[in-house]
């Protein structure tokens, strides 16, 4: 059942005839077509996923508070909690999918609000329904396994440094001051230039408009990682992170917590 | 909701750990000061509390004081670690909550 549902989507992104021909041909040992099928997907596949330093976490924004340190200082903290999940679902291997991958799932929902495909993609392994599920490619993925339940505090300490991404408040059509930081120009003394772009390149060569240009438009929306954030302090009981600084989104937005990526550290230069 | 829990708990923390008095605006009070820019020394401070901004654990009060005959004004956060102690000398009668009008009365202490 398996093999054949998957044979479908092989058959149509590579070469129909050879692929057809070898089914064919390995057509009473259905094993042996499986294992040669990996083989060539993963030769064939693009991943152009980053790399993570470590597995990382789904968390929602609180909201932020301040936090004094010992000597004194104040700092501003972002508070992250969690929902029921952060429950491994899926684990990808280089054999099977082409690079390792840890796929983590988040924030139970009741099985009406899921589809079809999504329950049963989650009932395979038998875990509860979720909402999110979020994949982090790591260099190795053996001491994960399926249903496992990611830990926070054993995944951070405090005092380690994070990178948090998650979407950001949508600020709607913006002109080039709000968007791209550009300056604004005399307000009085007879200048008509307030807050125009100013010249958005030269006249007859190019004769276009540069791609990329910066120009007025949709601000905000979008996912931003937050980078090198340090963990304040971790809250077993409540089951909260304390961030230094503040992280994308409003309160209730959901957040991709990883460990820090340092190249060179714990991600390889190349 | 999570975050009124955690601000009430840090509020109930430091104030399990020393005793901060009720500070109101028009209060005469001497704060005991440790300055880590000057070596952790401890400085005193006298002056009358001009505002307080109730904000849980980020809730600060400032102090107007004459110091060498110019007006001074500090900010506080009313939990601060740094503040070892505070002490009400006086309680004047006042009709405001902010008494920003004293920066420009002569004797701000009256």
């Amino acid at each position: 059942m398996s093999i054949a549902s998957l044979s479908f989507p092989h058959c149509c992104q590579k070469s129909p005839p050879l692929s057809l021909k070898s089914s064919f041909l390995s057509k009473p040992t259905k094993t042996q077509f499986s294992l040669s099928f990996t083989q060539k997907r993963s030769s064939s596949h693009i991943v152009s996923m980053s790399m993570e330093a470590g597995v990382g976490v789904m968390g929602t924004k609180l909201g932020m508070m301040s936090f004094f340190e010992t000597d004194g200082k104040v700092v501003p903290v972002t508070v992250v909690g969690f929902r029921e999940g952060n429950i491994v679902t899926q684990v990808k291997t280089l054999a099977t999918d082409g690079y390792d991958a840890v796929q983590v799932g988040y924030r139970r929902v009741r099985d009406k609000k899921l589809t079809k495909p999504e329950l049963g993609h989650l009932g395979k392994v038998g875990v509860i329904p979720m909402r999110h599920l979020q994949e982090f490619r790591l260099q190795s993925v053996e001491e994960f396994e399926t249903g496992q339940k990611l830990d926070v505090e054993e995944i951070f300490k405090e005092g380690d440094l994070v990178d948090v991404s998650g979407t950001t408040i949508g600020k709607g059509f913006q002109g080039g001051i709000k968007r791209h930081n550009f300056k604004r120009g005399q307000m009085s003394h007879g200048s008509k230039s307030h807050r125009a772009l100013g010249s958005i390149g030269a006249g007859t060569t190019p004769g276009r408009v540069y791609k990329g240009k910066k120009m007025p438009g949709r601000m905000g929306g979008g996912t931003r990682k937050i980078r090198k954030l340090k963990i304040v302090k971790i809250d077993n009981e409540l089951n909260v992170l304390m961030i230094k600084g503040a992280v994308p989104g409003k309160p209730g937005n959901l957040l991709r917590i990883t460990p820090a990526k340092i190249v060179g550290k714990n991600i390889p230069k190349n | 909701m999570c975050l009124q829990i955690l601000d009430k708990e840090a509020v109930e923390e430091v104030k399990g750990q020393r005793e901060i008095p009720e500070i109101k605006p028009g209060y005469i009070v001497q704060l005991k000061v440790e300055v880590p820019e000057n070596k952790r020394r401890l400085s005193t401070i006298k002056g009358i509390v001009i505002a307080r901004r109730n904000a849980g654990l980020n809730t600060t009060f400032r102090i107007r004081r004459m110091v060498a005959g110019v007006g001074v004004e500090s900010l506080f956060p009313l939990y601060s670690p740094n503040i070892k102690e505070i002490k009400v000398l006086d309680k004047k009668n006042v009709r405001r909550a902010k008494l920003y009008y004293l920066r420009n009365k002569m004797n701000a202490l009256r």
